[in-house]
């Protein structure tokens, strides 16, 4: 167990340093193969039928055309893969059913939404593959449909699923419901706080579902062979997540599966869940040939997981002194086609940031006719955060407060009880708060139209399970053996905690990332977990191997173990024995077949100890009167880390996830048609921010250690997705004085609103 | 029918041909911005492409003996811009231009590529509109000149019959300000989009004026785009700007004509309620740019 | 519809294939020469991750047939190198953290250099409306940005 305390005043020699990533060079040069770039020899290219329909009844499918079709080699449909019962998955990243998700890789009896799978073929090329699914014949009888979280909870509306019953109510029901389930969480009485209140706000807010957004498409190249051994070569967040969903969905053990895992170009929580790789592996096996598939970005818009829709209404009550009293929210997330919406996660980290007397959420996750929703960086957070946020904010401005000493006099800190369960450790809320005040962004001059907003965000982050082997080569460099996709960098930080724990050149610390049968099980890389629990399966393993490198430095010497210390990359003798020099990892790694034979470590945990993540962001936007378009025009990030192990991909993550929230706030949104059809599947449509949009975004890295990491570590990669949207509408706000309650602040939005103010 | 799938004529004539044996089944290939694209969705799977970047005519840009300019159809963005007599006449025309796409885009995206596609919201085309300016359209009966405002009938639709293909933009000649007391000439594009970048303008407009030496409007065109089924001449709204030195009530006069004359959609991209609004900002900010490129007190 | 046999040059190579009539330039570099580098992220010309240089000019593969570049010059990711020697923007790229996927960044560094090119002493300004046409989303562009402009600095002997 890596339960060392930290060392605050500890000087580090590689921790906090920004040497070149290790997989740097190959990623600049364009030899990094990701996904779509692995090819097999006789590989053939797999393609997937969808859904024209957003609620429609699978009457028949007929696929003798295109199999009849020359260089087609393969046709599925869900008849090729078996029944799954309702189970609930033990890993992945929030709620998934094996069931519902096999439903979702194939349509079964109904499809749910319009790009639902429903066949897949294999064909020499891709081309001939494209035929072929034309040729496929499919019955549909189309049943009516519902897109919208509110229409789906009305009496009338058509059910998605005849045996889901709402969770979490009582009685329990006994219609079917599109309310998949409902919770709720608090502490206190929310509502005696509210009557306590001086000023109570009350507000609904509303969001779009949006897309992740990775660059790279799902990509997979998968073979199957007559012995029914399966690879697969995928890029995902977790090559281990690919290896139990396939099994389950496949009805195959995990032992005959092996994935092999690619360089993953973008997630953010997208690419926590499997979408073409069952397919692949069932069209291999009936084609006798690998086979290659990668969506196109039509593809990934239609028919991967977003982020939900949501609806929010928010009471919020405080003194006219500034101190919150009470809170009720009630949250509507959209699941997508199938249970399991982030409204959980929603309830617990809306009131995080506060110590209110009373508060309340309510969480209901709510099925529609539109693609299962995914997890997205913090799943649930911002959209809860921009109701929380803004509304305080409007109680700041009520009350004459600064909003962030409003946010300083209300500030959950060590020891306050948290609404979600237990009290909190050390944590860096204040901290962050005061680093925010005190930046020269905070209190710099604005131009005509500009306006500045600012918001706090919370995120719980993760630990869960990491494993790692580390290995002595006999000249004395090491290899870090871990199972969790990198995915920002974090070869690096891997590397880098390696180096510190050996005392080493990070030069000689080789980190690699390994296929499900050569490393111990790893969770997925998301929840920020990864050089957080990852780091500390690297550091106990480490601590393994130098713990075996005292043993053999004590062997050689003919003195007792424990008489050893290992310091500066050497072993050394504690009683200062004469003429003992010290035995480098060098040294002890050369005489390793004599004194016992190869030398390597191994550490599988679950990571207990996690440090929560708190942040602040500063945003100034310049709105232009006569069009309502809104410009960022200069953006601070404010964040505790615990420690930065490499501040650039720290920083990098703060201004990635920044960057993100912006987007959501000002442009991006799924635009559905009345039929159900998303009518923006593309980049142009599908507003991301782009180069021109963003300034350069500011970062003050706050370090308040998490005590029970070796170097300190919190999560950094979800919280900073937390205030971008409530700091952009705060300060369109403080520019405009509207206050806009639905997402994205488009320009014909934000006009309206001014021109509604301004008559 | 053409069974190659992609030809590169060298000529006019051969194109022309090659256009009417396919009976439609062809399409012109000029940048591809749109068109590969469009295959990409699955929106159109023409059977010929017929690359026409090699032919000269369409592939040069040449100031003509009037003083205006000869713009070939296929001419990328980029090179527009390098062309440096032609930014100092129309740069109204250029920034239109240059607006379509990226970088990446602005390599290969050309004028005749922006007409044909037969967006209301191109970019290019109201500016075009407001310069004056025609297009050559090659034909099995020979050429004609069509003034662009013209070409675009429906939205993805254009006057072109089949086997016909634009060859050319023409732009009349343009006062050369050597002269302090004469006539100046200016003309300015803006368009509203969502980003800074990478988008398809919600509104879109183009103004282009003649000054006379006391600074007084003797000719001024606006085009808009992105208000109605096809780009807009909006002559309400030169009227408006025509006999003024563009004061302040001259240039909300031609706002609100523009406004007026906007017939939008509500859809993806914006509401009829913002389109006609901004048409009328952006035509007002457009003209003060043009003034201010024709020397005027902007 | 025949294949098409297209002589070309690809990084100063002289490269032939044959490719569909209807192929873009994108799919047979990555399919038929094993160039991988240049990368797919949409299709349609939005995202830049298929940066090449045509004939000297930027473009997006995907929005070209690989048919058009007979006897043309086309330079990609994989040709930015001088043999071993990093190019100054990969180097930057690298010691400035300006890539966390790495997915987008062969486009950036072609995107990249054809401004550094053109334009050795952009502003920041010019640099992002330059690259606005490669989407990132993973590093809000801070620091690709930066190591651009540093690397326009050291090409111009200011670094």
């Amino acid at each position: 167990m890596a339960t060392a305390e930290v060392d605050q005043q500890k000087k580090f020699k590689w921790i906090g340093t920004r040497p070149v990533r290790p997989d740097g060079l190959d990623k600049v040069r364009g030899r990094a193969n990701y996904g779509a770039d692995h090819a097999l020899p006789g590989m053939i290219w797999g393609k997937v039928l969808r859904s024209p329909h957003a609620h429609a009844r699978i009457v028949s499918i007929d696929t003798s055309k295109a199999e009849a079709m020359e260089g087609v080699h393969a046709v599925i449909t869900a008849a090729d893969l078996p029944e799954i019962l309702s189970e609930e998955s033990k890993i992945g990243e929030g709620p998934t059913n094996f069931r519902d998700l096999s439903h979702n890789v194939i349509a079964r009896e109904k499809a749910l939404y319009h790009g639902h799978a429903v066949a897949a073929v294999a064909a020499t090329t891709s081309a001939i593959a494209q035929q072929a699914l034309e040729a496929i014949q499919v019955e549909y009888e189309v049943l009516p449909h519902v897109l919208e979280g509110d229409d789906a909870q009305a009496p009338d509306a058509p059910i998605l699923h005849d045996d889901l019953f709402t969770k979490g109510v009582e009685p329990r029901p006994t219609r079917p419901s599109n309310v998949a389930s409902r919770t709720e969480m608090g502490r206190g009485d929310a509502e005696a706080g509210l009557a306590k209140a001086d000023h109570v706000i009350t507000r609904s807010f509303r969001t779009k579902a949006v897309h992740q957004g990775y660059i790279e498409p799902h990509a997979v190249v998968a073979t199957l062979g007559e012995d029914g051994r399966a690879t697969v070569w995928a890029s995902s967040q977790g090559h281990f997540m690919i290896r139990a969903y396939c099994a389950k969905l496949l009805g195959m053990d995990q032992s005959q599966i092996k994935v092999i895992p690619a360089e993953i170009g973008g997630g953010f929580g997208g690419k926590t869940t499997v979408y073409l790789e069952p397919l692949a592996i069932a069209l291999s096996g009936k084609a006798g040939r690998p086979v290659k598939m990668v969506m196109s970005r039509e593809e990934v818009f239609r028919a991967t997981g977003p982020a939900s829709a949501t609806r929010i209404e928010l009471r919020m009550g405080c003194t006219k002194d500034g101190k919150l009293t009470g809170a009720h929210a009630r949250l509507e997330y959209e699941a997508g086609a199938f249970p399991g919406s982030p409204v959980g996660a929603a309830v617990m980290t809306l009131f995080a940031p506060y110590d209110i007397d009373g508060c309340l959420a309510e969480g209901y996750d709510i099925v529609v006719n539109k693609c299962k929703v995914a997890a997205y960086r913090a799943p649930g957070a911002p959209m809860a955060a921009y109701a929380v946020e803004t509304v305080v904010d409007e109680l700041a401005e009520k009350c004459g407060i600064d909003p962030i000493e409003f946010r300083l006099q209300n500030a959950s800190r060590e020891g306050t009880q948290s609404a979600f369960g237990p009290k909190f450790k050390r944590i860096g809320n204040i901290e962050t708060l005061e680093a925010a005040k005190a930046h020269p962004h905070y209190s710099a001059p604005l131009g005509p139209n500009q306006g500045r907003g600012v918001a706090s965000g919370f995120w719980f982050n993760g630990g869960m399970q990491s494993s790692a082997t580390v290995q002595v080569a006999d000249d004395g460099t090491i290899c870090v053996v871990s199972g969790n996709p990198d995915i920002g960098g974090s070869r690096a930080s891997l590397a880098m905690m390696a180096a510190e724990e050996f005392g080493i050149d990070v030069k000689l610390v080789d980190p690699q990332i390994a296929d499900t049968s050569v490393v111990g099980f790893s969770d997925l890389t998301g929840g920020s977990r990864v050089t957080f629990a990852t780091g500390m399966a690297v550091v106990d393993a480490c601590r393994d191997v130098i713990r075996q490198l005292r043993e053999r430095a004590a062997s050689i010497w003919g003195i007792e173990v424990d008489a050893v210390k290992w310091s500066d990359g050497a072993a050394r003798a504690t009683n200062g024995d004469a003429g003992l020099e010290p035995l480098s990892l060098r040294d002890i790694a050369l005489k390793a077949a004599r004194t016992g034979g190869p030398i390597s470590g191994r550490a599988s945990l679950t990571a207990r100890g996690v440090g929560m993540a708190f942040a602040v962001h500063i945003c100034d936007v310049e709105v232009d009167p006569e069009t309502g378009k809104v410009d960022v025009v200069r953006y601070t990030t404010v964040q505790d880390a615990g420690r930065a192990i490499h501040p650039s991909y720290v920083e990098g993550q703060m201004q990635g996830g920044a960057a993100q929230g912006i987007g959501w706030a000002l442009n991006e949104e799924y635009i559905y048609d009345a039929d159900g059809k998303m009518e923006n599947p593309g980049f142009l449509d599908y507003r991301m921010p782009v180069a021109s949009d963003l300034p350069m975004i500011d970062t003050v890295i706050v370090e308040v250690p998490n005590p029970t990491h070796p170097y300190g570590v919190r999560g950094v990669g979800e919280v900073p997705i937390v205030p971008p949207i409530p700091a952009v509408v705060n300060a369109v706000h403080a520019a405009t004085g509207v206050r806009i309650t639905e997402l994205p602040l488009s320009p014909p939005r934000v006009l309206a609103a001014m021109d509604a103010r301004r008559n | 029918m053409n069974g190659s799938g992609y030809e590169a004529p060298r000529t006019v004539e051969e194109t022309v041909t090659l256009l009417q044996q396919a009976n439609g089944a062809a399409r012109v290939l000029a940048g591809g911005t749109d068109l590969l694209a469009q295959m990409k969705m699955g929106m159109t799977s023409p059977a010929l492409l017929i690359d026409v970047k090699k032919i000269p005519e369409l592939a040069s840009i040449e100031q003509t003996a009037d003083g205006g300019f000869r713009i070939g159809a296929a001419v990328c963005g980029a090179a527009l811009a390098e062309h440096a007599a032609l930014v100092a006449a129309w740069p109204g025309i250029v920034e239109a231009a240059r607006l379509i796409g990226s970088e990446q885009i602005q390599g290969r995206a050309s004028l005749g590529g922006n007409l044909c596609n037969g967006s209301p919201a191109a970019d290019s085309v109201p500016a075009l509109i407001a310069a004056g300016a025609t297009c050559t359209i090659a034909g099995p009966g020979g050429t004609r000149s069509v003034a662009v405002e013209d070409v675009i009938t429906a939205p993805g639709k254009t006057c072109l019959a089949t086997g016909e293909l634009v060859v050319d933009f023409r732009l009349p000649p343009r006062p050369d300000g050597s002269d302090a007391r004469a006539a100046k000439a200016g003309d300015a594009y803006l368009r509203m989009i969502p980003r800074s970048e990478m988008d398809i303008a919600i509104v879109g407009a183009g103004v282009s004026l003649t000054l006379d030496e006391a600074g007084v409007c003797t000719a001024a065109r606006v085009g808009l785009g992105a208000v109605a089924a096809t780009p807009l001449r909006v002559d309400a709204a030169a009227a408006a700007l025509i006999g003024t030195t563009l004061d302040d009530a001259a240039l909300a006069a031609a706002g609100e004509a523009a406004s007026a004359a906007a017939r939008p959609i509500d859809d993806k991209r914006g509401t009829i309620a913002y389109r006609k609004q901004v048409a009328g900002v952006l035509t007002r900010r457009a003209a003060k740019i043009a003034l201010a490129r024709a020397g005027g007190n902007g | 519809m025949a294949r098409r046999h297209v002589s070309t040059r690809v990084n100063g190579e002289p490269v032939e294939f044959l490719c569909e009539p209807h192929q873009t330039l994108l799919d047979v570099l990555r399919d038929e020469l094993q160039l991988t580098g240049t990368k797919e992220g949409c299709g349609t010309g939005d995202c830049g991750a298929c940066s090449v240089m045509l004939d000297g000019r930027l473009i997006c593969s995907c929005l070209a047939l690989a048919a058009e570049v007979e006897g043309a010059e086309v330079r990609t990711v994989e040709g930015i190198a001088s043999g071993n020697e990093l190019h100054p923007l990969q180097r930057h790229f690298l010691e400035e953290a300006a890539l966390q996927c790495g997915i987008c960044t062969p486009g950036f560094l072609v995107a990249a250099k054809a401004l550094l090119d053109g334009n050795p002493d952009p502003t920041e300004r010019e640099v992002r409306f330059a690259l606005a046409g490669n989407l990132c989303r993973c590093t809000g562009y801070d620091k690709i940005i930066r190591a651009v402009l540093d690397s326009a600095a050291e090409l111009r002997g200011e670094a």
